[in-house]
């Protein structure tokens, strides 16, 4: 599956590693369903300087994608179902960071023989 | 394909989710797209000079413990000039304003002026404590709740800082980072003491010597 991000222009999220322990990493997270052992895989970072920082921060800006890869449980019933998830990111631009948010993430499937 | 799309307005910011294509086979690739959107409001830097006494509003009291676990009361510091910032150890333009603080707490504090920080670190102490030893911050440093966030409108973006005055008033505000001298304005000016572009200041005890470094 594949989940398309946007940033808003001169706004930045950090990667799901920044470099600084203290920064708060982007995360992808799914719930038990009726798809299992998901594997996200993030993109690589961008490596950016901002004026608030003396090192290049790792980051994402504009659009990216993180891609899941999930297995379907053996016990899945075929028809409609709902994959739930929450992403968990924190934004800054060069002069203000907005507080963490996570979103809930809800995919509606099909799943057929 | 469904297209569906949801909206969730949080007052400063809008978040929308676009799922584009509902799956046909769980073999096949999902695609749902996400936008983080920030509104024009935070696409600049709010300087806000100090209000006229009679446009102030109460700066909102409350009751927080510091890193010595002593409780920390906004209410105590009425009489004094109080600098009030919003930060945390994830927000980068917030350590830029730090040292200036140290600097503030080290030459006002003698003149009724007070640094309190209020972290909104999610993980508390854990985070927050070590950050303080680290950089020998010399103010007053609280956990922020949700409730004091909202009491001051819902604090969100960060830094914000309060400018309160010694009747305990909110005399301006600061989002996101602004320079060191708008502070030094502002403390000046709550503190009764010539600014530092005044002739009549110049050899006071009041006004640090950074401030002539930063005009």
């Amino acid at each position: 599956m594949k989940l398309s991000l946007e940033v808003r222009t001169g706004y930045h999220c950090n990667s799901n590693k920044p470099l600084d322990d203290y920064l708060i990493p982007l995360k992808l997270t799914w719930a038990p369903g009726p798809l299992e052992s998901p594997e996200v895989t993030y993109p690589a970072p961008q490596m950016e300087k901002y004026s608030f920082s003396p090192t290049p921060l790792s980051v994402y800006t504009g659009n990216f994608d993180l891609m899941t890869k999930f297995k379907v449980s053996a016990s899945a019933t075929p028809g409609q179902a709902i994959i739930t998830g929450k992403l968990k990111y924190q934004a800054c631009n060069d002069r203000m960071c907005l507080t963490p948010k996570t979103i809930d993430v809800s995919i509606p499937i099909d799943i057929i023989k | 394909m469904v297209q569906e799309e949801f909206c969730i307005a949080r007052n400063r910011y809008i978040i929308k989710l676009a799922v584009r294509f509902r799956s046909i086979a769980a073999a096949s690739v999902l695609c749902a797209a996400l936008s983080i959107t920030g509104c024009t409001e935070y696409s600049s830097t709010v300087r806000a000079a100090v209000k006229a006494e009679q446009e102030r509003k109460a700066a909102p009291d409350f009751n927080l413990k510091d890193a010595d676990g002593k409780a920390v009361k906004l209410s105590d510091y009425k009489g004094k000039v109080v600098l009030l910032n919003f930060w945390a150890t994830w927000c980068g333009p917030c350590k830029i304003e730090i040292p200036w603080f140290m600097d503030f707490e080290q030459t006002y504090k003698d003149k009724n002026f007070a640094v309190l920080g209020v972290s909104l670190d999610e993980d508390g102490w854990d985070s927050v404590k070590p950050y303080i030893q680290q950089k020998k911050i010399n103010y007053r440093v609280m956990i922020g709740t949700e409730q004091v966030a909202q009491m001051y409108g819902e604090v969100d973006s960060l830094p914000t800082t309060f400018m309160i005055d010694r009747e305990g008033r909110v005399a301006a505000v600061h989002i996101g980072l602004v320079s060191k001298s708008d502070y030094i304005h502002d403390i000046l000016d709550l503190l009764g003491a010539p600014q530092p572009d005044s002739p009549v200041n110049r050899g006071s005890l009041l006004v640090h010597p950074a401030v002539y470094r930063t005009k």
